[in-house]
């Protein structure tokens, strides 16, 4: 239940929401529980908010992870 | 389903080489520990995962890993269903939850089955922010959010919930069974009755609370933890960690998945949880009463609490007879000492609550490791 997923920031939108590339997917996800994010930055979303940024290397590795997983029920 | 390997889970591209050859380093290492340890985790997410990526398989036998209340499905109580139930069949209602939440068996029915079969109405969140566009569209109809989770999820309906009062929204409601996994972690040790050696701690629970609410795992009770991230490598390394931190009998808390956890957690969101919520006693599914673990709505934000529209009896519940999903969570025994797990309890017919959630300890073990 408490699966996040990475996703890096493509757009910021109006009402504190930004629009989130997942893997080639994109959502708007809220940035209401974080302090600051720029274009660019990863973040990591859990049910459409973002609860921590995060440092770009490490989400990458995250998202390869994630990649190879898909087909895998996580 | 066959469980994976880490090597199927490793194709071979640069950057999965060097994941894949740090998991089969920190393997090597970890194959070659003798002495008995048992680990408990307490995430739905670790459950699954220590099953897909292979790692369950691949830990030398003397290490076993046990799965604690880290369910958000497995430890909400009868009672709490029944309530949710009766919100979906109450007149101009409509209960919004998370899928898992479904098919755990109420006391004459499932959310599902009241849905499919009886005309309740329940809706399927993605993100509780949906409540919010509905509650506007549907002014006449009154939206319970079924609220369940830990402290990853917890911000997020504090946040909603903010935007309903700032919106002057008043057909929103909760029926709050948030839980926090540090006080439930505090009274497993305190009973005393659970074998564990040390704790792999949940990872996106900790983005939001941080490492210091795990200090007196081994303060207190001189345990080890290690906050652990979900990859294959991750969790090796927490293993690892937790198993030298036993031998040299040097307990500490590690945070192992800094990437996504600062020291500090999210301050932020924590206060946005202490902005709409007070601490109060709550009731575990299996556990019992554990004190200040649960979630209750401040003042400011009483008008949003769903027991208000209870107009409705809830039948008295009784858990199903011999399941032993409370032991379970305890760590106390596993799936395969029940005598309805695979016969009468099976993830397409569930009896007790474990067996519900795809992240359930009985419905991780049928799926992958019959």
């Amino acid at each position: 239940m408490c699966l996040a997923l990475p996703g890096k920031i493509k757009e910021i939108l109006d009402d504190r929401q930004a629009l989130v590339d997942f893997m080639g997917v994109e959502k708007k996800v809220s940035l209401d529980l974080i302090e600051k994010c720029q274009v660019g930055d990863y973040v990591i979303v859990h049910a459409g908010f973002a609860i921590n940024t995060l440092n770009r290397e490490d989400a990458r590795e995250t998202i390869d992870y994630f990649r190879q997983l898909s087909g895998h029920s996580l | 389903m066959k469980p994976s390997t880490i090597s199927d889970n490793f194709p071979d591209t640069p950057s999965k080489r060097n994941n894949a050859s740090k998991a089969r380093l920190l393997l090597e290492r970890l194959s070659a520990h003798r002495a008995p340890a048992t680990l408990m985790e307490v995430c739905g997410t670790h459950t699954v995962a220590l099953f897909t990526t292979g790692v369950r398989a691949a830990l030398p036998e003397c290490v076993r890993v046990i799965s604690g209340p880290g369910c958000p499905v497995c430890v909400t109580p009868l009672e709490t269903i029944e309530k949710a139930i009766g919100f979906a069949h109450r007149k101009d209602t409509v209960l919004f939850c998370f899928g898992d939440m479904l098919r755990i068996p109420g006391v004459h029915e499932t959310l599902e089955s009241a849905r499919a079969h009886r005309g309740a109405r329940v809706k399927l969140m993605y993100s509780p922010l949906e409540a919010i566009e509905y509650a506007r569209r549907e002014p006449d109809q009154s939206l319970v959010l079924f609220g369940t989770g830990f402290e990853t999820t917890i911000p997020i309906f504090a946040s909603v919930l903010m935007r309903a009062r700032e919106d002057n929204l008043r057909n929103i409601f909760l029926l709050s069974a948030f839980k926090s996994i540090p006080p439930a972690i505090k009274a497993l040790l305190s009973a005393g009755d659970s074998a564990v050696d040390g704790f792999l701690l949940p990872g996106h629970v900790s983005s939001v609370i941080g490492v210091e609410p795990y200090g007196f795992i081994a303060g207190e009770y001189h345990l080890p933890g290690v906050i652990a991230g979900f990859e294959a490598a991750d969790m090796i390394e927490g293993i690892l960690l937790l198993l030298r931190m036993i031998d040299s009998r040097q307990p500490e808390i590690k945070n192992q998945y800094t990437r996504f956890v600062p020291p500090e957690g999210n301050p932020r969101a924590r206060a946005m949880i202490d902005t709409v919520f007070v601490s109060r006693d709550t009731d575990w599914r299996g556990l019992g009463t554990i004190h200040n673990s649960g979630f209750a709505l401040r003042d400011d934000f009483r008008r949003f609490d769903a027991d208000q529209l209870m107009d409705f009896e809830i039948p008295p519940v009784q858990e199903p007879a011999d399941c032993i999903c409370g032991e379970v969570i305890r760590g106390r025994r596993t799936p395969v000492d029940c005598t309805l797990y695979g016969r009468s309890c099976t993830p397409s017919h569930p009896i007790g609550p474990c067996m519900v959630s795809s992240e359930g300890t009985c419905a991780a073990f049928y799926k992958y490791s019959r």
